[in-house]
């Protein structure tokens, strides 16, 4: 499993041409890998329980439809800014994987802490809190280790191997979830244990296989507050933190995407869940083919490809087109678009950022992007409230053209990455 | 995954940060017993909880029947569909092996909403008295509440289904009526038009819960849940309308004559308190508590015109069925031990 001194650029130049795709996953590096491997689990863990939780919280512990739907708002705001302090302290301390570390320890006590605080609605709010605060706190410092692991010129395919890992766990998850209900006799409870074994066991595979960093970094100071504030003034990293915002802000969401194609087609209705898992699916199948094009062709184009595919949702969402046709079209492009967005928009980031500002560089763009889109989705819903869904998805889809116009103009005519993903490729 | 040692070692040239050979296997041979350790607690857990199974109650020689008459409908805490006397619910108790997680039953119509498998598909099943299938409506999420109108003509079902992400709690709820005589289905009130507060009313965020019919079977009540607030509101089937009556009132149970309306009512306001059983007069818009001060989380049924049954659950998950009087006078009765989803029949 641990591949990561294979990766480098000078090794991949020396190896044979003709080899190139057993070297193009090799490029990708060992500890890519390892990372993969730890979101894999925590993805099974996390999606055993999303599976079963309303099942869980209705029947296991007689909670009553919306008890707990309020949540959300506050939490959202109080994650982004410990993402932002998350991001910083892990360059201040310059040991990104022990920051990602405590975020992973984190959600797998919190399956724990399910299983323990019984059926007291604010204790099981506070530990759903602790899960998410922990998926929050450890994106960055990980997506920063993916790029300090992989050479720039197959970060993209980099990022596509660790996100198909990573659905490929979400998308195992619920199967895991039922075969311990089918051996469990319906224990709930076994699930959640189960679920935390998984985690743990990722952790574990954290902390022995994932090294901190690729090369040994000058010995800088570590960077000051002022430093990581000092970021927004560099262009580049000021265009790319736009970008996302408007890319953020173009999103509405799974949940409105399953929704609508839900209300169109009467039929899906029982078959709910598995809009979801289609999506997963194309992703899951996806994200290595086209982060590779996204290092050979340039990952600004397929950024804008993707939202383009997300254009394509909405606008299905109010053609004319209906039945099975629509639904998978609508989930292909759907996973089409988190394949070609998702990662890539990382990759996109990495070189832009000074290495010893990178995790915080990351937290900032996820953060703009993260709030963003719940800014779009609150406003989504407002506009379905005042003039009904379709009108809703068509002021969606208008708002994708002006976003990916503006993103083409701010990466494209002024380019700032180009150049780092060609000199080694 | 492949291991290459050779080239790491030879192309490193940082051996202080590259693992030694004996430190990988070391590493190797950790995660592998940790995994095997991790792996024995699930299991172990997963069986234990196996063996901890409350068992099926013990099929009766009597057989259920649901037929009008003066029997109590229950479920067991299993979900076995059972009878016993209206007058003496501490008396026999006839058991079936017939499963529901919610039932209820009026005028020779009984609606069992059925989760065959907790993620497995969820079945409306409309049964007739002596338990034989007349139709079944496949329904996705976790059952919730059923009921059928007095006449046995209107069936209506409530299921839960999950939000898209388990962090973000975006819970959300299905409701369905069908009509039993001209076979028409709404598998979703949703794309019912909505007049809130008297105007109309439309945002993605509309759910509905706990349908009750009125006698003209097509008067409904039910509960609509938007932006935070619970409404009854007031439904016209025929005409696929809703329109709020008024907030913080939940899973609505309509009395025999009509006049009345049992709901959960949130404790000072806040659900997460939990809720006090109460019921509203609807010509004077009266609200009275009942004595039960335990919180109650169930659709109430209605025994009698003054008297409301509902179960309270155990830590263990098994359930008691009690009583109490829809007056506000009086106090909590235990009618049943492990029992839950009551219908009078007659």
């Amino acid at each position: 499993m641990y591949l990561s001194s294979i990766d480098r650029p000078g090794t991949d130049a020396a190896s044979p041409a003709g080899r190139s795709r057993l070297r193009g996953i090799k490029a990708v590096g060992g500890n890519v890998f390892a990372l993969g491997t730890v979101s894999l689990l925590t993805d099974v863990s996390a999606e055993m329980v999303t599976a079963i939780l309303p099942v869980y919280l209705v029947f296991g512990l007689s909670m009553s439809p919306l008890a707990y739907g309020t949540l959300d708002g506050v939490h959202t705001g109080a994650t982004a800014l410990l993402r932002l302090v998350g991001g910083y302290v892990a360059d201040r301390v310059r040991r990104p994987k022990a920051v990602a570390g405590v975020g992973y320890a984190m959600s797998a006590l919190a399956k724990l802490g399910l299983l323990a605080v019984g059926r007291s609605a604010g204790a099981i709010g506070f530990v759903i809190a602790a899960d998410r605060a922990g998926k929050g706190l450890r994106t960055a410092p990980r997506d920063a280790l993916i790029t300090l692991s992989a050479p720039p010129h197959a970060l993209a395919r980099a990022f596509g191997v660790h996100r198909a890992m990573d659905s490929f766990g979400a998308f195992l998850g619920p199967l895991v979830a039922l075969a311990v209900l089918a051996a469990s006799g319906q224990a709930f409870d076994a699930v959640l244990v189960t679920s935390f074994c998984v985690a743990a066991l990722g952790v574990l595979v954290l902390v022995l296989f994932v090294r901190d960093r690729h090369d040994e970094r000058p010995p800088a100071a570590a960077p000051s507050p002022r430093e990581a504030v000092a970021l927004l003034r560099s262009a580049p990293v000021r265009r790319l933190l736009v970008a996302a915002c408007l890319l953020g802000f173009a999103v509405i969401g799974d949940g409105f995407v399953y929704l609508l194609l839900q209300r169109r087609e009467e039929v899906s209705l029982s078959s709910f869940p598995l809009l979801a898992v289609g999506t997963s699916l194309v992703y899951l199948l996806l994200a290595v083919p086209i982060g590779a094009l996204a290092d050979r062709i340039g990952r600004v184009p397929v950024v804008l490809g993707g939202y383009t595919a997300l254009l394509g949702v909405y606008l299905l969402l109010t053609a004319s087109l209906r039945g099975w046709p629509l639904v998978a079209l609508v989930l292909v492009l759907h996973g089409l678009f988190y394949a070609a967005t998702d990662g890539v928009l990382m990759a996109l980031a990495g070189p832009v950022l000074p290495e010893h500002l990178r995790t915080t560089g990351l937290a900032l763009i996820q953060t703009g992007q993260a709030l963003a889109y719940l800014a779009s989705s609150v406003l989504f819903g407002l506009a379905w409230q005042l003039w009904g869904p379709d009108t809703a998805v068509r002021c969606a889809a208008a708002m994708v053209v002006p976003a990916v116009a503006a993103t083409a103009l701010l990466l494209l005519v002024r380019p700032t990455t180009r150049s780092h993903t060609e000199e080694t490729a | 995954m492949t291991t290459q040692p050779t080239v790491a070692a030879e192309s490193d040239p940082n051996p202080s940060a590259a693992p030694r050979p004996s430190g990988r296997t070391a590493r190797i041979a950790t995660t592998a017993a940790a995994a095997l350790a991790l792996a024995a607690v699930a299991i172990g857990y997963a069986r234990h909880s196996s063996s901890a199974q409350a068992p099926d109650t013990a099929v009766t020689a009597e057989t259920v029947s649901l037929a009008p008459g003066p029997r109590l409908l229950t479920l067991t805490s299993t979900g076995q569909v059972t009878t016993v006397g209206k007058a003496d619910p501490g008396g026999a108790r006839a058991v079936s092996p017939t499963k529901c997680d919610r039932a209820y039953a009026a005028a020779g119509t009984v609606a069992c909403l059925y989760a065959d498998g907790a993620l497995g598909t969820v079945t409306m099943r409309v049964l007739s008295p002596d338990l034989k299938e007349r139709k079944a409506i496949p329904v996705s999420g976790v059952p919730n509440r059923v009921r059928v109108s007095a006449s046995g003509r209107m069936v209506s079902w409530t299921s839960f289904v999950g939000g898209d992400s388990y962090a973000t709690l975006n819970f959300a709820t299905r409701t369905g009526i069908y009509d039993s005589r001209t076979g028409t289905l709404f598998k979703t009130l949703e794309t019912f038009s909505v007049v809130k507060d008297g105007k109309p009313y439309q945002a993605s965020d509309v759910n509905y819960w706990g349908v009750t019919f009125t006698g003209d079977d097509n008067t409904f009540y039910a509960t609509l849940y938007t932006k935070g607030h619970r409404y009854l509101v007031q439904g016209d089937f025929a005409a696929r309308t809703v329109r709020t009556l008024r907030d913080r009132v939940e899973c609505p149970s309509l009395s025999p004559d009509g006049t009345m309306i049992a709901f959960k009512a949130p404790v000072e306001g806040d659900s997460t308190r939990g809720w006090r059983l109460s019921v509203l007069d609807l010509k004077t818009g009266r609200v009275t508590e009942t004595a039960e001060t335990r919180s109650v989380d169930d659709q109430a049924a209605w025994l009698d015109g003054s008297t409301l049954a509902y179960a309270q659950q155990h830590d263990d998950g098994t359930k008691d069925l009690w009583s109490v009087p829809a007056d506000g006078f009086g106090k909590p009765r235990l009618l049943l031990r492990n029992a839950h989803s009551p219908a009078a029949l007659g």
